[in-house]
């Protein structure tokens, strides 16, 4: 045996492997530097304005701000993929700091989650950005920005830019581009232009594009004697609205696409997660150990909301008398700890920390909902290709959602997990063509044991 | 009852797992030197491009193994004592066993090309080889790679991802064309240079030239031209790792030789995936096969017959797939480089010259389909060639087998004129 192999201990469970030396790289061309000197420049712009810059507030401060933000970035993506072949991009992931969990990220991760903290309990810390974006505001819902206003325009323009990016990126692949189209479409739309506008008629702020229990408290009690109480047939329309998504068309369009169709079409979190998230996702934890406390969680959260829900109508029916304060503390217990920490703080802030979704696999109740219709009673499922795949391990690591898509691939079995949202990033990287999303014609064909749905939800809460 | 497997491959893990589905309790110990855990080989390139973290390509959690009662041994076996039925390992102390599988595998070709030993140049098969590529691709700015097989191309990818200016050097006037029809490896041709990689075809390595500390300098072509290189590549196929059978014993030709059953000519000592050469009886060359899936159902078959049961190893339909930078391709059934007597090859190719589809017949069945840019079914395709289907009823139904994703431009239509007009 030659020396060199019988030498050989290096221990590459304890090293791993680390960046292998570059030779040097070509300096950025003009172009680049260019772009992003535009987007230095807008930068600067918002900062001097946050820090009271007399041009904040005036639609010249907002367009100096935020149109050089806008085409300095989309200007600096598309060339900076556009000088490369169509393909699979992911050289450096794990060797760059921010990718990786490194320093870099762990910086964003704290940046992230600071802007967080700042808007849900110290919105005065914004004031500076929320006065720029202030014209828009007006504009659009006739009432000055406040910081839910100055969230969801970054929010949607975080979807927006890096929509652009992962168009570059996914060049090739016209799944990933309908799909991010769809997305973006439904950000700017749904969850930004007609809310607001909506507010500029004097009608209420309702989200068309999220539903109970997602946006839990669309079912609320509260809310909808709001809504029928509202002036003019939008607020009963609205009403109707969200009923109907919540129960009839949440499980008609799962069971004919999976809950593809909003987690990673539709819903505004999703939609940050598939664009901005990108370069995170590779992070999220595949041991079978995240799944096991993954399923724990998301349905003890699914649980507690429609308890709330419930017992918040009982509450309404019976004028208080039956559970007095109690279902309102729930509500409330919910809406901070829930919606505020773990959705946004722990969901958005931690991207560079444990990947894209977090929020999504561990939190969220319709990804929970649509997520049992998906598995018992959908058409949906990832069909492998024969003996191809070879096990290399592409699809787990840069599946969202941390499903070990592999551990079925390798065995050519079909993936049928309720967490699957679709978004098809594993079909994508899959260097051996083996993963395919698809809508069968059946759902009975999916898994041994499919065409009894029922038996198999109750086979799988024993197993718990 | 003691089985120890040497090779934690994909051969070794296949055979381990179908012995204890077979054996619940029998003791299974698996021993590698070059890893404490199995990992995927043809993941290696992307932990060096960095797409994948180490980990990311252990195909089981590590915590499996004890699940399964699989102990694994990390070290190198120096001798297998037949006769004693024990294996003598290095700085450690020996295994004895009841019954050996050899799952060796592979190692690259050297062909003593002179200057073959100078530092810089080397192979890429293994771990040992990654963690020689970080020490050579130091201060490295241009690199040559002989060869021009799956592992060269692989190497050229993982070199220009570090900028490294490469130049490939096949000796063949196309690339891969001892296997490829001149087609689909004018497309691969395509692909390389459109990467900015210096393919060099009909142009053999012919001495490598060191410098004063006997470190590669660059090397010498068959065209008398030198190319000047910090790192060479040598890719130019692998062979059977048998160094260590043949030392102990047991029968070998290129391969350790074993049955169908994958015994070798000593009892209880069994051979099976890149290392096995399997004898076949008549014309036929014996069976040596090197590719990832053979591994795993040659492991399998081998880990039943050890178990007691009896098996026989069915090759099957031959298949593979591969991808050359950022083309796919896949292939079912007998597809040859040239055309033969008795064969016909329906081409279509799409006109922006990515994608293609080749169908091959022989006696008026289809026998192989070659399919570059497009993801077609391997079951579809499988059953096509093993039913012996006519050519009209493989276009027929050419929309059944496509695997694309969803959204997809479908190029069946256009594939089926084609194709029917090549016919006519
Ligand atoms: C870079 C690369 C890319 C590839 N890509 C593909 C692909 O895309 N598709 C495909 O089908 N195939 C591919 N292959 C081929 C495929 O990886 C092999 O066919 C397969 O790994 C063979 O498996 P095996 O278990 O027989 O041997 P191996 O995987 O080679 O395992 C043998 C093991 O035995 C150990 N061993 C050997 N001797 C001793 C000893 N004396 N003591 C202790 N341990 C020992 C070795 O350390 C090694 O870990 C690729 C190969 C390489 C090198
Ligand atoms: S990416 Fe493809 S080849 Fe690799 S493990 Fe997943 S399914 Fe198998
Ligand atoms: S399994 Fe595939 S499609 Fe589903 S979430 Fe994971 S990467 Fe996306």
């Amino acid at each position: 045996m030659e020396q060199r192999t019988i030498n050989y201990d290096f221990d590459e469970e304890l090293l791993g492997f680390e960046e292998p030396e570059k030779a040097p790289e070509e300096p950025l061309g003009t172009a680049r530097k260019l772009s992003l000197a535009v987007l230095g420049f807008g930068i600067l712009m918002f900062a001097l304005q946050a820090m009271g810059m007399p041009l904040s507030g005036s639609w010249t401060g907002f367009l100096l701000a935020f149109l050089p933000v806008l085409f300095g970035t989309v200007f600096y993506f598309y060339i900076d993929f556009k000088g490369t072949v169509p393909g699979i991009k992911h050289d450096n992931i794990y060797f760059r700091g921010i990718t990786s969990k490194g320093a870099l990220g762990w910086l964003v991760g704290v940046v992230f989650t600071g802007f967080y903290i700042a808007l849900y309990w110290f919105p005065e810390y914004l004031s500076g950005g929320i006065k720029i974006v202030n014209p828009l505001s007006v504009a659009l819902s006739g009432s000055p920005a406040n910081n839910w206003f100055f969230y969801g325009f970054l929010y949607t323009l975080a979807v927006l830019i890096f929509g652009v990016r992962m168009f570059m990126k996914y060049r090739h692949n016209r799944y990933q581009k309908i799909r991010t189209a769809s997305v973006m479409f439904f950000q700017l739309g749904f969850a930004f232009l007609i809310p607001n506008i909506l507010m500029l008629f004097n009608q209420p702020e309702f989200y068309l594009s999220y539903f109970w229990p997602l946006k839990y408290d669309y079912l609320f009690p509260g809310t909808v004697s709001y809504l029928v109480n509202h002036p003019g047939g939008l607020g009963m329309f609205l009403i109707f609205w969200g009923a109907v998504m919540s129960f009839i068309a949440t499980p008609l369009l799962t069971y004919y696409f999976g809950k593809r169709w909003y987690c990673s079409w539709v819903c505004g979190c999703g939609g940050l997660a598939e664009t901005m998230g990108d370069p995170w996702r590779q992070l999220s934890d595949k041991s079978k150990k995240s799944w096991r406390i993954e399923r724990w969680v998301v349905h003890s959260i699914l649980v507690f909301i429609v308890v709330t829900t419930v017992l918040l109508w009982i509450n309404s029916a019976t004028s208080g008398s039956v559970f007095g304060e109690s279902s309102m503390s729930l509500k409330k217990w919910y809406g901070f700890y829930i919606g505020a920490i773990f959705s946004g703080v722990i969901g958005v802030g931690f991207y560079p920390i444990m990947g894209t979704r977090v929020w999504c696999r561990f939190g969220c109740p319709m990804a929970a909902v649509l997520g049992i219709f998906q598995r018992y009673l959908s058409r949906f499922r990832i069909t492998t290709n024969g003996g191809q795949c070879m096990s290399c391990g592409n699809c787990s690591t840069y599946c969202e959602m941390g499903i070990d898509v592999r551990a079925y691939a390798q065995k050519g079995e079909n993936i049928v997990r309720a967490s699957c949202v679709g978004c098809g990033v594993c079909s994508a990287v899959c260097p051996r063509g083996v993963l395919k999303l698809e809508n069968g014609g059946t759902f009975k064909d999916r898994f041994s044991g499919s065409d009894k749905p029922l038996g198999a939800l109750i086979d799988s809460l024993k197993h718990v | 009852m003691r089985v120890v497997i040497i090779g934690n491959g994909v051969t070794g893990v296949s055979a381990a797992l179908s012995i204890r589905r077979l054996q619940p309790d029998w003791e299974i110990i698996m021993i590698s030197g070059e890893s404490s855990f199995h990992y995927s080989r043809p993941a290696l390139m992307y932990i060096f491009m960095g797409h994948m973290s180490y980990k990311d390509t252990k195909p089981y959690e590590d915590s499996f193994w004890q699940k399964n009662r699989i102990d694994l041994v990390r070290g190198w076996v120096t001798e297998i004592d037949v006769a004693g039925k024990k294996l003598i390992m290095h700085e450690k102390d020996p295994i004895a066993f009841d019954k050996l599988l050899l799952a060796t595998g592979s190692k690259s070709n050297k062909f003593g090309w002179p200057g073959q030993d100078l530092g810089g140049v080397q192979g890429f098969y293994n771990l040992m080889d990654i963690r020689l590529l970080y020490e050579n691709v130091k201060g490295a700015r241009s690199a040559v790679i002989v060869g021009g097989g799956l592992i060269g191309i692989e190497l050229a990818e993982m070199l220009h991802s570090r900028n490294i200016h490469v130049t490939f050097l096949v000796r063949e006037s196309s690339y891969w064309t001892n296997v490829l029809p001149i087609e689909e490896s004018q497309m691969i041709n395509r692909v390389i240079l459109e990467q900015g990689i210096d393919l060099r075809l009909s142009t053999e390595l012919k001495e490598i030239v060191g410098n004063d500390s006997g470190r590669v300098r660059g090397v010498v072509t068959n065209r008398e031209e030198f190319i000047e290189a910090q790192v060479v590549g040598l890719t130019a196929g692998v062979s059977p790792n048998i160094a260590l059978a043949k030392a102990s014993g047991i029968q070998t030709g290129r391969g350790v030789l074993v049955d169908w059953s994958f015994r070798t000519n000593i009892p209880d000592v069994f051979a099976a995936g890149d290392c096995a050469e399997i004898i076949t009886e008549g014309e036929q060359r014996n069976l040596i096969q090197q590719v990832w899936y053979t591994g795993k159902s040659q492991g399998k078959v081998a880990g039943e017959v050890m178990a007691g049961k009896e098996s026989v190893y069915d090759p099957g339909i031959w298949y593979n797939s591969a991808k050359f930078f950022d083309l796919e391709y896949q292939t079912y059934g007998t597809v040859r480089n040239v055309s033969v007597e008795g064969e016909s090859n329906f081409y279509w190719e799409h006109p922006d010259g990515s994608r293609s589809v080749r169908i091959v017949t022989r006696g008026g069945a289809v026998c192989g389909i070659n399919i570059m840019g497009l993801r077609y079914s391997h079951r579809v395709c499988e059953r096509w060639v093993a039913e012996k289907r006519s050519l009209e009823y493989v276009l027929d139904n050419l929309a059944e087998a496509n695997f694309d994703p969803e959204f997809y431009e479908k190029c069946e239509e256009q594939i089926i004129r084609e194709i029917k007009k090549q016919a006519a």
